[in-house]
């Protein structure tokens, strides 16, 4: 009896939570609306099946609930009921298969102008390729990959010279023209995944997987990897914003070819000299940063990490906020660099020998050493800093910066603004030290690390 | 040679003697069937902490300085492997299938007693395997239960390590338990059922177990090759599955290996690991049922046929849990068909249990409750099916909440229904005893609403695109109310974690101080129910085998006085309506008013 | 009585009283061994078979370097391979005399047949292992390609198999020597001699698998579609 009832309600409480529900599909952003349309089918027809079979059975569990001078009948079968059923539920089946092979169909056939763009991932980013003028991108290979080919373009494959290179986990695209994203994977499986555009598809190390669509709406969308990539994956988020196309023109004009990215210069170590001397005064002169300036040490860091990270200043991406006093220093600073300064003064403070660090190896603790676990997949197990995964150097940096940018990236001083290509994943990684003695075990324990 | 009942046959290890071989290193089918029955609630309870802890992150992310994401991919891993392969298959088929095998066909053992006991020593060496992976260097494998190379045994995942290599080497160890079990119980099935006892007068719990066997035999190989292919990968660097990489900056040797593969084989075996736990649910279900609603359960035949052809199709549509998985897409049209035309057979089912319902006398008893809410549940994630096996609505929903929806309530939360109907349908034969009636209500509601409140949210959030296996939500697409529903959704699952120990309690209450319930408390027509004593003695029968005369589905035949007949009461003894002879003879002693517990 | 007709049965009807079809069913040639060893040789032949797909598709990547074809490569001219398929046989024969003579209750036929055919085992062991030995010492190690992956694994999972027979055989053996029942002997070794001569075939197909030159897997993929 009671289960009759509850029954009816559950029926009664999916329907309202369905309708009522303020968790649904995003608005479309895509062609793809016929896919919407077979959910719309597939909810129909599968919601009718819900509603009625459930319905019969409260029903039937009320009605011929247990009575004494009562008995039950005797129907071993009903070939004719049974027929009409299987009959009936061929239909349904049918129904909702039908228009779905007809819209995959049109998933697979990419249409013949569909623009093209390559989707790289890797642990835990993404990169972006387009085939410059030529229209069709160079070949690649796993094995050319190295840091001044990140994309692993085969150099003698003319196709790829002209190929621009997006090294960011922000692409654009222009609206109201299909494309098509051709995916492929440097390490393990990853998937492309929008849900504005509806469609999804894995990357897979050694094959090139596709995908296509036609963007109908200019906005910025999240692209999150929704295959499972290791312990960061959640962390694996990128952006695809969809621009008029003036704003794309202006956005592509700014982007690298392959070629320019192999002929990049390497920086000038007198002119960068004579640049940081204005830096050294906080930082010191041989980069080894001032505790009481609250500046942090240089030496030992990476080159690239250094150049992204005085344009940020410069665009006041990063020390933008009264809430980073010191980084609007910083910002203060950079602003007076032209490229040219940022490339030498890196190329210059990367040069430099690390200094030994003042903390001894004694103070290392068992719990920093534990909680810097998860951080040592990008940022090394020495703290040495990867290029492969844009992570910095961090060890026998100064435990007060450390700290100052552990929470200035959990409270997202630092790491939100949009430009910030790889601060939103320490916006979320940061998290994970959850209180003030854990921030500092980390710190103290990267302090103690010999610098690289 | 003369022949002997197979059973029947005298072998020294027939009448242990001692506790040690009575208990422990026992040969006899109910008491293997504890045994496994124990060891897998045992680690199902692992698995469900394990899935508490998972929630507790979900619900409230930034709280648990003791969960970061190594700990909580781990914990899915570990969680999913358990509840699919080391609880549901094997408290299904080890337990349920040992149990019921011989009691209901007849017999009075399995074929190969030997080897049965062997099956379990060895699944449970399987177990300690597995759970040993919690201790070593890196901690359990935590690729997710696909195990998908190649991330799995790679930096950057947990467990990539002696993880991973554990867990391949516990799963190649559970194969072989399995195949030595299921090799019985096939065996069994074919040769060694009583007299009388033809295919088609099986119960359908028999039904659903021999085939589900068969899918296991068939389908293991797959993971046991995949599991091989891939220790190799992993211990003297062949490329299987792993093509030329770069993994966290550093270039590997590995060359021209194909992951998707991997895919394939694991599938091959994961999909029809789908229906080796649903297809003894479905039989189980449908014996409470008709038992329940004193009505022979509707549509006998078709059932068997659904089972066969659900058993023979579920080894064709595999590819569908890899539609976005970047392999051919031409595959997509073969196998979004073959996967929508197995709703058919499926759905038919579903018919048939409500039609028994139909015109039936439905006392409402613990296992049928749970039986009701199997219904429920169990179309709610049929139909979800349906989203996700065609193969454009997949492409937004896959590897969304909506997969983990979907999959938690076809065979999650279903079979479980189907097993705890079970437990407290066949306790009193087991144990010779009533589970508590109240404790079980209470146990019963918790679980089924708790459950629904559980898992339905989760479809919306996959419709609104979050990600499944993200430790944390991140602030940009996904939206703050997304947060608020995984809170509830936590507090729904601690809640029903935490009602699975009034069910425990009320297992071990009942052991010893249950209401006593009689040879047949549920005055059922199948075999394990006219045993001369209960809990059944050793070697189940008398000096006689039973015969059997009629199928398992007698309930309430028309003109005939009591509302079933027992599947080894011949034809003579039954009594008609008509008849004056003494109600005894219907079914010697047995013909008694259905005994239901008190509350 | 065949399957579809059983299977379409109407359990609920009811049969003439004393005449059960069901009843008179013939249960003395019920034997569950050679069931159960019948479901085994399918599980096995799944495995294989799997096995057996994975390497034709492995096959059409790049990096794949069959073991035959060209004349420098190993398995062109196979010889200790075919003597070992030779001592299988050898194996699988002599099994095969033993259960006769089992059934004729000539014990030193019996004993000297099965002797024989554990000796020709053993052999088919050991030679397949001095395969290893030759490939790995011409430099064609597990992890160099994996048609040589291929080649390790698919022996070294045979030859498991065989051991396992061999260790069937062996407990046949014990029992027998503890209670001599010939009947019984002769039952279990027809399921022996099944066994080997299903391993015998099942090693023919990876012979013929293994040393195939690349052209043919090509074709055989694609007459496949893979």
């Amino acid at each position: 009896m009671a289960i009759a009832i509850v029954i009816l309600l559950l029926v009664a409480g999916s329907l309202i939570f369905h309708f009522a529900s303020p968790w649904w599909f995003t608005p479309l952003a895509s062609n793809w609306g016929t896919i919407d349309d077979t959910i719309e089918i597939t909810f129909w027809v599968t919601g009718i099946v819900f509603v009625a079979v459930n319905v019969f059975l409260a029903y039937a569990v009320y009605r011929y609930r247990f009575h004494k001078d009562q008995r039950a009948d005797y129907e071993p079968e009903n070939k004719r009921l049974e027929g009409w059923l299987v009959l009936g539920t061929t239909l349904g089946v049918a129904a909702m298969l039908a228009p779905g092979l007809f819209v995959w169909a049109k998933f697979v056939t990419v249409p013949e102008d569909a623009r093209l763009f390559e989707a790289v991932g890797q642990q835990w980013f993404w990169s972006f390729r387009l085939p410059g003028k030529d229209g069709v991108l160079g070949q690649t290979s796993t094995e050319l990959i190295d840091e001044k080919n990140p994309f692993g373009i085969n150099p003698k494959d003319s196709a790829g010279m002209d190929d621009i290179l997006i090294s960011s986990n922000e692409m654009h695209i222009p609206a109201y023209h299909p494309v098509k994203v051709v995916l492929r994977s440097k390490d393990v499986l990853h998937d492309f995944s929008v849900p504005q555009f509806r469609v999804k598809m894995d990357l897979v190390p050694g094959i090139v997987s596709y995908l296509w669509f036609t963007p109908t709406r200019i906005g910025r969308f999240e692209l999150m990897c929704q295959e499972l990539c290791g312990m960061a994956h959640y962390t694996m988020r990128g952006h695809i914003v969809v621009d008029s196309q003036e704003d794309y023109q202006a956005w592509l004009a700014q982007q690298v070819t392959f070629a320019q990215s192999m002929q990049a210069p390497a920086g000038d170590l007198a002119l960068g000299k004579q640049v940081y001397k204005v830096c050294g005064a906080c930082h010191g002169s041989e980069g080894e940063g001032n505790d009481n300036l609250s500046a942090p040490k240089l030496a030992g860091q990476h080159a690239w990490y250094l150049k992204r990270q005085l344009g940020y200043f410069r665009n006041k991406v990063r020390g933008a906020t009264e809430k980073d006093p010191y980084g609007q220093q910083m910002a203060a600073m950079a602003a007076t660099l032209t490229d040219a300064n940022i490339q030498d003064v890196s190329a210059y403070i990367a040069s430099l020998p690390a200094p030994a660090n003042g903390a001894s190896p004694s103070m290392a603790n068992d719990r920093g050493q534990q909680l810097y676990h998860n951080c040592a997949y990008c940022h090394g197990d020495q703290g040495e800093g990867k290029f492969a995964l844009n992570a910095p150097a961090l060890s026998g940096q100064q435990p007060a910066y450390l700290k100052r940018q552990l929470k200035h990236f959990q409270q997202q001083i630092r790491g939100a603004h949009q430009q910030d290509t790889y601060g939103n994943q320490m916006v979320l990684m940061s998290r994970l030290l959850q209180d003030e003695q854990a921030v500092e075990a980390v710190a103290a324990y990267l302090n103690s690390l010999p610098a690289p | 040679m003369n022949y002997t009942a197979i059973a029947d046959r005298p072998d020294e290890s027939h009448h242990p003697t001692t506790f040690v071989t009575k208990y422990i290193w026992s040969q006899d089918h109910k008491v293997i069937a504890i045994q496994y029955a124990g060891t897998a609630i045992f680690v199902g309870l692992i698995a469900l902490v394990l899935s508490g802890m998972m929630r507790l992150q979900l619900g409230f992310p930034d709280s648990f300085s003791f969960i970061n994401p190594s700990d909580y991919l781990q914990f899915v891993t570990m969680h999913g492997m358990i509840m699919v392969i080391y609880l549901l298959t094997a408290l299904l088929l080890g337990g349920f299938g040992n149990y019921l095998i011989p009691l209901m066909l007849g017999a009075r053992d399995m074929v190969f007693p030997y080897l049965n006991m062997l099956s379990y020593w060895t699944y449970l060496l399987s177990v300690i395997v597995l759970l040993a992976s919690f201790f070593v260097p890196g901690g359990p494998a935590g690729a997710g239960w696909t195990l998908y190379p190649p991330q799995s045994i790679l930096q950057g995942t947990p467990g990539n390590d002696m993880g991973i290599i554990m867990m391949l080497a516990s799963l190649g160890i559970f194969i072989v338990a399995f195949t030595m079990g299921g090799l019985n119980y096939v065996t069994t099935v074919l040769q060694a059922r009583a007299k009388g006892m033809t295919l088609m007068r099986m119960p359908l719990t028999i039904w659903g177990i021999f085939v589900a066997t068969i899918l296991g035999l068939l389908a293991f190989p797959a993971l046991l090759v995949s599991a091989i292919m891939m220790l190799l990968d992993k211990l003297v660097g062949t490329s299987f599955f792993m093509p030329a990489l770069v993994s966290l900056g550093e270039p590997l040797s590995y060359q021209g290996g194909s992951p998707i593969l991997f895919q394939h084989l694991f599938w091959f075996f994961g999909h029809p690991e789908v229906y080796i736990v649903a297809l003894p649910a479905f039989g189980m279900v449908s014996d409470v049922i008709a038992t329940h609603a004193r009505k022979n359960i509707f549509g006998y035949r078709m059932m068997v046929w659904a089972i066969v052809a659900i058993g023979g199709l579920s080894f064709l549509v595999w590819a569908h849990h890899m539609y976005v998985s970047g392999m051919n897409p031409y595959f997509g049209f073969f196998f979004a068909t073959t996967t929508l035309i197995i709703a058919v057979p499926t759905a038919l089912k579903v018919y048939n249990w409500v039609l028994t319902l139909w015109r039936g006398n439905i006392h409402m008893t613990l296992p049928m409750m749970f039986a009701i809410g199997f219904i429920f549940t169990f179309t709610h994630g049929g139909l979800t099916g349906l989203f996700l096996g065609n193969v454009v609505v997949d492409l937004p929903l896959s590897d969304t909440y909506f997969v983990v929806g979907h999959f938690h309530m076809v065979m999650g939360v279903s079979p479980i229904m189907v097993l705890f109907a079970a437990i407290y349908h066949w306790f009193p034969k087991i144990t010779g005893r009533f589970l508590n009636t109240s404790l079980g209500k209470l146990h019963f509601w918790i679980t089924f609403l708790g459950t629904y409140a559980i898992y339905l949210p989760m479809h919306y959030l996959g419709f609104l695109g979050v990600p499944r296996r993200y430790f944390a939500m991140g602030a940009d697409y996904i939206p703050e109310s997304a947060q608020t529903l995984n809170a509830s959704i936590t507090v729904s699952a601690l809640i029903v974690g935490l009602a699975q120990l009034v069910f425990i309690a009320n297992l071990l209450w009942s052991i010893f101080r249950g209401q006593p319930a009689g040879d047949n408390p549920w005055n059922a027509t199948t075999l394990e129910w006219q045993t001369a004593t209960t809990p059944p003695g050793h070697g189940n029968w008398g000096a006689e085998l039973p015969v059997v005369y009629r199928w398992a589905y007698d309930y309430s035949v028309p003109g005939v006085k009591a509302d079933f007949i027992p599947q080894n009461c011949p034809q003579s003894a039954v009594e008609l309506v008509a008849d004056e002879r003494a109600a005894a003879d219907v079914s010697g002693e047995r013909g008694g008013p259905y005994n239901e517990p008190t509350a | 009585m065949n399957l579809l007709h059983k299977l379409t049965e109407k359990p609920w009807l009811a049969q003439p009283e004393g005449a059960e079809l069901a009843l008179a069913e013939d249960t003395s040639l019920r034997f569950p061994a050679r069931t159960a060893l019948k479901f085994f040789i399918a599980i096995v032949s799944v495995l294989f078979f799997l096995f057996s797909i994975t390497f034709l598709s492995r096959s059409q990547f790049p990096n794949f370097q069959a073991l035959a074809g060209e004349p420098w490569l190993p398995l062109s001219h196979p010889s200790q391979l075919w003597f070992n398929s030779g001592l299988l046989l050898l194996a699988s024969v002599g099994l095969e005399l033993a259960k006769r003579q089992a059934a004729r209750q000539r014990v030193n036929g019996l004993v000297l047949a099965l002797g024989f055919a554990v000796i020709c085992s053993i052999g088919f062991v050991i030679g397949q292992y001095l395969v290893w030995l030759q490939l790995s010492g011409m430099g064609f190690t597990i992890s160099a390609n994996p048609a040589n992956s291929y080649f390790y694994l698919l022996t070294a999972v045979h030859a498991l198999h065989l051991l396992g027979g061999l260790l069937a055989l062996a407990r046949l053996i014990y029992l027998f020597g503890e209670r001599p029942n010939l009947a019984s002997l002769q039952q279990n070794l027809s399921l022996c001699a099944l066994y080997w001569h299903y391993l015998l075939l099942l090693w023919l197909f990876l012979f013929t698998l293994l040393a195939a030159p690349a052209d043919a897997y090509r074709a055989i993929a694609a007459f496949c579609g893979l």
